[in-house]
């Protein structure tokens, strides 16, 4: 999966995130995100997770093996 | 046998520590595996570990059971922690650590 449609899946599923993406091995299959949401707030770290597992549309764990996720709330 | 949940189910009430994982600690088969090991005993706990690349039924239905998609997963005392990159997170902050000390939790023979 490309970085531009990873990113682009997020924010469509979560409106004002903002996300950055970094493709740790340079072979477009292992990336880290980094997304920072509003909606996050007052949210366990499981649920954001979930959260953006869930915008990702099942690809997680399928067509994207590798992404290391990094979740916060905006300062 | 009993269903992959049920047999899931088992398995994370009858072990205070538990990570499902890709390997064994000694030798896990993925990145991501080998940092949940690599976590679990820097903390110096006991721990039990499932290889999923031996069970196809556990492999797929443990994704179901928390519904989290996917593998190493960590539970502690039944409860579901997170993956690899939740057990950096709380380990960095020195929440795992924490909650090792709360679940009272056996040190590492």
């Amino acid at each position: 999966m490309a970085a531009d449609e990873i990113a682009g899946l997020i924010r469509s599923g979560l409106p004002g995130a903002e996300v950055e993406i970094t493709d740790l091995a340079g072979d477009g299959d292992h990336y880290a995100a980094r997304v920072v949401w509003d909606g996050f707030r007052g949210k366990p770290r499981v649920a954001q997770h979930k959260a953006v597992y869930a915008a990702l549309e099942g690809r997680m764990g399928g067509a994207l093996h590798a992404l290391q996720l990094t979740t916060a709330v905006p300062n | 046998m009993a269903d992959p949940q049920s047999r899931i189910a088992d398995i994370v009430q009858s072990h205070d520590v538990v990570l499902f994982m890709k390997g064994t600690p000694l030798f896990p088969q993925c990145g991501f595996s080998s940092r949940a090991v690599a976590i679990l005993d820097h903390l110096g706990v006991q721990y039990d570990s499932v290889d999923v690349l031996q069970d196809m039924e556990i492999r797929s239905g443990i994704k179901q059971f928390s519904d989290w998609p996917t593998i190493p997963q960590l539970y502690v005392k039944g409860e579901f922690v997170g993956g690899s990159d939740i057990m950096m997170e709380m380990f960095e902050a020195g929440e795992l650590h924490q909650l090792m000390q709360d679940a009272q939790v056996a040190p590492a023979n």
